[in-house]
Parts: C-alpha cells; sequence; structure tokens
C-alpha cells in the first residue's frame, strides 16, 4: 500500500507550494487514475514517489516503510517512450534488468515472456525506429514491468499516440493490468481514459493542493467501450469535466 | 552516386578555370597548372610516397591518438565535475589562441627536430574539436532518460556507461571527421617551421627552389590523405551509428 502523509513540496524556482500536507492512500492492486489541470502537481506527486524529488515535509510509505528505506518499489513510464534508439527491442526491455545485475539467462528468459505477453515476440531484434508509436508504447510499458516493482506509475503514457491507437492501448492496458496483478497510477488529461480505466479517480482541485477528491468509478471490470455510453458515466464525465473547468477558471 | 554528380561538375569547372588561368599567366613558379602539379607528382611519386609521406603520417598518427585520448579524458572529467570544468575550460579556449606558427619554433628549441616538437603542433590544433564536441555530446543527454534510469536504480556509472557514452557516439564520429584534417595540417604547419623530412617539410624545399608545381604535390597528396581518412571514418561511422537521427 502506497501512503502520503502530511506531505509538503516546493520547486526552489516556484514562488509557492505544489502540495501542502498532502496525504492519501492507494491500496495495492488498485488502478487510480490522477486528473488536473496542467500544472496542478501531477506529475510532481510521480517525482516525489519514485525519489526524483523530495517531500520538505512529511512522508512517504509503501507497505508500512518509509520509501528511502526500500528499492524497486515504483516502476515509471514516461509520456514519450524513451527507448534507447542503440539498443534493440530485447535490449531496451532488459535495461532495468541489466542495472539490477540479474543474470543474463534470466533478463533473456523473463524478456521473451513479457514479450509474448505484449505480443510483440517478433520485434525482439529490432531497433525502435522499426516500430510504430503504437508498440513503442507496449515496449516502454514491457520494460516498466520487468523493472519488478508492484506499483507502475504511468505519465500520460498515450497521449502523443492518435485516436484510434490510443482506444486500441486502453483496452490492451486493462488486459495486462488484470493479467500482471500491479498497482497502477496513471495520469491523464482525458477524463473519458481515466472513466474507461479506473477502479477510482482522484482529482486535484486547487494549487497548492492539500487532498484530492477521490471518486469511485461505477464499473465493474471487464469493461468494454460501451459502458462509456451509460447514464451514470455520462454523468460522471461531466461532473469531472465540470470540476476541471472550475480548477481552470480558478488559475486564471 | 547521383547526389555527388554536381560537385564533381563543379570540380572540373574550377579545375578547368584553373587551368586555364594558370597557362595565361605562364609562370609555374607563380601559379603551376594542375597539369603541372599531377606530372610532378608523378615525377616525385617514389620519395614522396616512401619517404616523406611516411614521416607526415607517422607524426599525424601520434598526434591524433595522443589529441583522441587527451581530448576524451579532458571531455569525460569536465562532464563529471563541474568545479573542473570551471577550472579546466577557460584553459582549454585560451590554447587556442596560441599563435602556432609563433609558438612552434619554441617547441622545437625545447625538443630539438625530433618527432616530439611536430606532434605538439599537431595536439595543439587538434585537441581542441574533440574535447569540445565530445563534452557537449555529453552534455546533450536528454534529462527525462538520466532520470528514467534513475528510477531504475542506475548509479551515476550506469548513467555514463550505458547513456552518456552511447549518446556522445556520434559527436564523437564528427570531432574525429574534424581532428583528421587538422591534424594532417598540424604535421604539415610543423614540418614547415622545423623538420628534416615530411611532405610539410618538402613543400618547403620546393619553395625555396620556386619550384611552384613541387610545392603543390606534397599539398595535393596530403589532401587525398585526408579526403581517403575522413571518407574511410565515415564508412565506420555509418556501420557503427544507424540511430544518429532518433536521438
Amino acid at each position: 500500500m502506497l501512503e502520503f502523509q502530511n506531505v509538503s513540496f516546493q520547486y526552489p524556482q516556484d514562488s509557492r507550494p505544489m502540495m501542502e500536507n498532502l496525504s492519501f492512500s492507494v491500496e495495492d492492486g488498485a488502478f487510480i487514475s490522477i486528473i488536473g489541470a496542467s500544472g496542478c502537481g501531477k506529475s510532481t506527486i510521480f517525482r516525489l514517489i519514485n525519489g526524483l524529488e523530495k517531500p520538505q515535509k512529511g512522508a512517504i510509505f509503501v507497505n508500512g516503510r518509509p520509501i528511502e528505506q526500500i528499492k524497486q518499489y515504483s516502476a515509471f513510464m514516461p509520456q514519450k517512450d524513451l527507448l534507447f534508439p542503440w539498443r534493440t527491442i530485447e535490449k531496451n526491455i532488459c535495461l532495468p534488468m541489466e542495472l539490477q545485475n540479474i543474470s543474463k539467462q534470466e533478463q533473456k528468459k523473463r524478456c521473451q515472456q513479457v514479450l509474448e505477453e505484449v505480443g510483440l515476440s517478433a520485434y525482439a531484434k529490432k531497433y525502435p525506429k522499426d516500430l510504430s508509436g503504437g508498440m513503442k508504447q507496449r515496449i516502454s510499458f514491457a520494460r516498466t514491468i520487468l523493472a519488478g516493482a508492484e506499483m507502475l506509475l504511468l505519465d500520460e503514457p498515450f497521449s502523443a499516440l492518435d485516436f484510434l491507437t490510443r482506444v486500441d492501448m486502453q483496452e490492451w492496458l486493462l488486459k495486462q493490468w488484470e493479467h500482471f496483478h500491479k498497482t497502477i497510477l496513471f495520469i491523464t488529461h482525458d477524463v473519458e481514459e481515466a472513466v474507461f480505466l479506473s477502479k477510482s479517480i482522484f482529482v486535484i482541485q486547487q494549487k497548492p493542493f492539500c487532498d484530492m477528491q477521490s471518486i469511485q468509478v461505477p464499473l465493474a471490470y471487464p469493461r468494454k467501450r460501451e459502458d462509456l455510453k451509460k447514464k451514470e458515466i455520462v454523468d460522471l464525465k461531466e461532473q469531472l469535466i465540470q470540476k476541471l473547468r472550475q480548477q481552470e477558471a480558478k488559475a486564471i | 552516386m547521383k547526389k555527388n554528380i554536381p560537385a564533381f561538375l563543379l570540380g572540373l569547372l574550377l579545375l578547368g578555370a584553373w587551368q586555364c588561368i594558370a597557362m595565361g599567366i605562364g609562370a609555374a613558379y607563380i601559379l603551376p597548372s594542375p597539369l603541372q602539379i599531377l606530372s610532378k607528382l608523378w615525377q616525385l611519386r617514389e620519395i614522396l610516397l616512401f619517404v616523406h609521406l611516411p614521416a607526415t603520417m607517422g607524426v599525424t598518427f601520434l598526434g591524433l591518438l595522443i589529441s583522441v585520448v587527451l581530448g576524451l579524458f579532458l571531455a569525460v572529467i569536465m562532464d563529471i565535475s563541474p568545479k573542473i570544468e570551471n577550472a579546466l575550460y577557460p584553459f582549454i579556449v585560451a590554447s587556442q589562441t596560441i599563435p602556432t606558427t609563433a609558438i612552434a619554433p619554441l617547441f622545437v628549441l625545447w625538443f630539438g627536430y625530433s618527432i616530439w616538437s611536430k606532434v605538439l603542433v599537431t595536439i595543439l590544433i587538434t585537441f581542441f574539436p574533440i574535447v569540445i564536441t565530445v563534452y557537449d555530446g555529453l552534455k546533450a543527454t536528454k534529462r527525462e532518460m538520466e532520470e528514467l534510469l534513475m528510477t531504475y536504480g542506475a548509479t551515476k556509472k550506469d548513467i555514463f556507461i550505458k547513456l552518456k557514452l552511447p549518446t556522445a557516439l556520434p559527436p564523437f564520429f564528427s570531432a574525429i571527421k574534424m581532428a583528421i584534417p587538422l591534424s594532417i595540417i598540424g604535421a604539415a604547419i610543423a614540418e614547415w617551421l622545423g623538420a628534416q623530412s615530411g611532405l610539410g617539410y618538402f613543400s618547403k624545399r620546393m619553395m625555396t627552389q620556386l619550384d611552384g608545381a613541387g610545392v603543390f604535390a606534397p599539398i595535393v597528396l596530403l589532401s587525398m590523405v585526408a579526403m581517403i581518412s575522413v571518407a574511410i571514418v565515415s564508412m565506420i561511422e555509418k556501420k557503427c551509428i544507424t540511430w544518429r537521427k532518433e536521438i
């Protein structure tokens, strides 16, 4: 379980804090989306979780232990695929395992497995330039999975894709989540994407923020795209859009 | 092949113009014609290829090798430590303000007519583009890629080996392609200023004899060597780096 306890953080170049006394928790195996206006601090939450930034106050715990004391508790998947162009797909996927000094044999085994899971076994020896945008994101996801963490931090991973690929990738991601049983925190600007994917949605409503409103999505898994047409879901989307608009208006 | 046709035609045109002007002037000690230079090159082929070219290539190779090692070393330590960068950078830039022709005779005083006085001049001219280009290559690493590695638990050494070195490889090849002609120029200048063999020395000797074609012949040979060397490096680069445009 991930827990933020009274976390405050401010970037040195900013005149006001990004968050103040923020507390929230995420249960194991959950799929949580975080939404909010641009610059509200969504990505900062990820930077704090994966240790790229340190909170000025408060602490972050994973399974009751401060994150400073544990390793490989989270794996980050950025907006861009960030595949290394000089590495083959196989070598890109093995990167986190290389850094953990896992044996070459074991790396190869896990890599083959995960490539099969993401349906790209035939591309093991290819280079990123040989893949489409959607394929690259799948490889990036496979690399994130092989980082060996139980919690995946996905920062707008599909925002650069075209509409149809994005829709395919969302459905694909849900299948992967059900298969791998990982905890997923997902940042997005797209309300429909958040509703379709998540068990709960955390909404950031002001800056600096001290809490996030948690909204349950009243849909069971597995989900279908037609579910988005249900009245309660359409209402939920409307409600979320209103909240984001209010936040934008406050920011102006 | 097709893309080389304009360059080939322009080269022919320039050579033709040169030939006409040289024939118009009619004084080979002022401006020898390309045909006279080629004829001289053929006439002197043995002494140029087997005596003076190896001497110049020895200086060039040693100068280039030391420049590459020194350049890479300086680029890496400057990348590792901003303090070292602050201390070294002004001196590296200052080294390029030294007029080579003025300082080369001093090197001859220090090292005599041995190979080292010429190697030193070559290094002075060659190491700068290597340091600057490789250093910029190391600094050009994408911050987000670096952070991604950090989230995987990478150490500074891991980031250097797995990210910075590959990122700096294309600039490194560019640096080598710049450094090869510079090292040949450096060696030739050094030989002009004080040597007992080498193509630069030979060219200078021909100057004293007012043999215009004899001055040009070694220069043509040096140009050919530089072009062939750069072409070989470009071929290796093409084989090694298929992802230059992807970064």
